[in-house]
């Protein structure tokens, strides 16, 4: 098939094994997330694609070539790590020029190209400056634009985003997804941000352990996670012990709608907060107690005592149901909106 | 980081100290030497004080014109040839496990504890035809004789780079340690081959430092006057020996301080060409 092809990836770092057995497919033009908490094997893998580290096993192709042992310089590659390793003793354009300039172009073609490259940055005019008189943004954009210098088959970024202050990384995330979508480019983003892949990718790989717990599109992953990991992971969610009694299923001691897998007798609930209800006490409800109640201004969480096990439920302003702290009310969960997960 | 001016005797006195060493262990004596540069050498005894320029006049012959030429190309044929060895070695060592580095920089800081008279007759002996590599080259077939490779000008800059290595390495390791390694990796991506990555990124970005290295070892190189000796015909001799022996030998105190006047103001003057140099190569 095109695109980038990952059959079996191992890599080990004497016992400890940092990605482990790794089968992996993005499509040409894909925009990819990998996402996990760090120390999961996601720059390990991003590493074995760009060939800066060699698996142990399995192999790595590029639209049906074998590209495992090929060296990291022959894989026409861009990469944007985390320090963005900027050459300190080139400028702006002597750093866009570089793979250029490596590749033997003329110092017109390597201007025409830079200057070309700055104005997709939006820093059209810089190519004389300093790379140490640029801002944290603007340093940034200068490692797109070199990682972007020849038309690569496959642009890498290593956590680009990170070392950026929030309300910068969010401007960031939508222009790199429109960059993107601009230059059709497979992309293949590390971050342990969840935020920052839900806004930018097509797929996201969720990782941890070095092994792959679920790939599929943003919206999937939030409303379908695949396990107690991913649901717990991305965004918050309440996990609910869930148990089969005879032929109906009971959450917090009471029988629930929610339909049991065949042939499981145990299993967890992930409800997210804002699909809680709090009702009046009910007979056929599980019944918690308002331990706490945040105002957020834009949305209220209520911390929930429900004999034992924390609940988050959270309201908008308009729907903030009359209830106060010590209060007890009933907790309405949608069935449809809930999943039973097993692992 | 901005500081309040310093205020009062108590404020000053981290600056006096160094201030006062400097006026007594440099100035002092370096001022001493240039004056008496210019005293008139009396015939048997020692020097009486007057303003001669016979010292620097006398200087002014070919002979030791040769010699002060022949100082500053060894000199500089060391700091280059021990930059040359220097900077592979040491990239090689910052980018090892630390065991290995530590390993091989107390190796090379042992060095440091030999005395130069050691480091001379042990590299005489090396090179001798009696007992030396040679003899080895014979053994393994690549020579048909021992050959006796002192003394000679290479005898004279092996010698030499094997003592100014240390110092090199000393004043590159910090700065190769320090360098991003995520550089050379990203030079890769962007298609450059290891050894292309070492030459257009490493390289450049420790220019600072490989120039710096290479006044050092030039410096270092320009007061040697045991190796010289040891190793080299005298037609190898430093301006260094010449001064010794008229300072130590010759009892001609003002003509040897003019020589030592004369050669601190030629590295002097490299010095500032190589950092100017530098500096427009930057620019």
């Amino acid at each position: 098939m095109s695109g980038l092809v990952l059959k079996g990836v191992s890599r080990e770092f004497g016992p400890v094994k940092a990605v482990n057995d790794v089968d992996l497919e993005v499509p040409n033009g894909r925009f990819v997330c990998l996402l996990g908490p760090s120390g999961c094997g996601k720059t390990t893998l991003l590493r074995m694609i760009a060939g800066l580290d060699a698996p142990t096993t399995g192999t790595i192709s590029i639209d049906g070539e074998d590209i495992t042992r090929l060296p990291t310089h022959k894989r026409n590659l861009g990469m944007v790590f985390q320090s963005l390793a900027l050459f300190p003793h080139l400028t702006v354009g002597g750093n866009i020029a570089y793979a250029l300039r490596i590749r033997g172009l003329s110092k017109e073609e390597q201007a025409h190209r830079v200057e070309e490259l700055l104005a997709l940055v939006h820093l059209p005019g810089y190519a004389d400056r300093a790379v140490s008189k640029l801002s944290g943004g603007q340093r940034q954009r200068v490692a797109i634009a070199r990682a972007l210098a020849v038309s690569p088959r496959l642009f890498l970024l290593d956590e680009p985003l990170s070392a950026l202050d929030a309300k910068l990384r969010e401007a960031m995330q939508v222009e790199l997804r429109q960059l993107q979508q601009q230059l059709g480019i497979t992309t293949i983003v590390v971050t342990h941000d969840q935020r920052e892949a839900m806004t930018m990718a097509d797929t996201v790989i969720v990782m941890q352990g070095g092994e792959i717990r679920q790939a599929a599109s943003p919206v999937e992953i939030y409303r379908k996670p695949a396990d107690t990991f991913v649901a717990d992971f991305i965004g918050s969610t309440n996990l609910i012990d869930i148990a089969r009694e005879g032929d109906h299923a009971t959450l917090l001691g009471r029988p629930t709608p929610v339909a049991m897998p065949y042939g499981i007798s145990k299993a967890t609930l992930s409800v997210r907060p804002e699909d809680v209800e709090l009702t009046a006490p009910a007979s056929d409800l599980p019944e918690a107690k308002i331990t706490f109640v945040r105002d957020l201004g834009g949305a209220i969480e209520f911390f929930l005592d429900a004999g034992g096990t924390q609940v988050v439920a959270v309201t908008s302003p308009r729907a903030r149901p009359e209830v106060a702290i010590g209060d007890r009310v009933g907790l309405r969960l949608d069935p449809t909106r809930s999943v039973v997960l097993t692992r | 980081m901005r500081r309040e001016p310093a205020r009062g005797l108590v404020q000053h006195l981290p600056v006096i100290f160094p201030g006062l060493m400097l006026t007594v262990f440099f100035i002092v004596p370096f001022g001493t030497m240039v004056a008496v540069s210019f005293f008139r050498r009396q015939q048997g005894g020692f020097y009486v004080p007057d303003f001669v320029l016979a010292n620097y006049a006398r200087f002014l012959t070919p002979f030791f014109g040769n010699v002060l030429v022949f100082s500053l190309y060894l000199a500089i044929a060391v700091a280059v040839v021990s930059l040359i060895i220097a900077v592979p070695f040491t990239y090689l060592i910052a980018r090892s496990r630390r065991v290995t580095q530590v390993i091989w920089l107390v190796a090379l800081l042992s060095i440091l504890s030999l005395s130069e008279v050691i480091i001379g007759f042990a590299w005489s002996t090396l090179l001798s035809r009696t007992a030396g590599i040679t003899n080895l080259l014979v053994r393994v077939g690549l020579m048909d004789a021992p050959k006796a490779l002192v003394p000679g000008f290479g005898a004279v800059l092996t010698g030499m780079v094997y003592q100014a290595m240390p110092y090199a390495v000393l004043v590159l390791y910090p700065s190769m340690v320090r360098l991003d390694p995520t550089l050379t990796e990203a030079a890769r991506t962007l298609g450059a081959s290891p050894l292309k990555a070492f030459f257009t990124v490493v390289l450049p970005a420790l220019r600072t430092t490989l120039i710096a290295t290479l006044i050092m070892a030039f410096i270092f190189a320009l007061g040697s006057y045991l190796l010289p000796q040891i190793l080299g015909r005298p037609s190898h001799w430093t301006l260094s020996v010449l001064i010794t022996d008229q300072a130590l030998y010759q009892s001609n105190m003002p003509f040897a301080a003019a020589m030592a006047v004369f050669l601190v103001l030629v590295s002097l003057a490299l010095v500032s060409l190589t950092m100017f140099a530098s500096k427009k190569l930057e620019a």
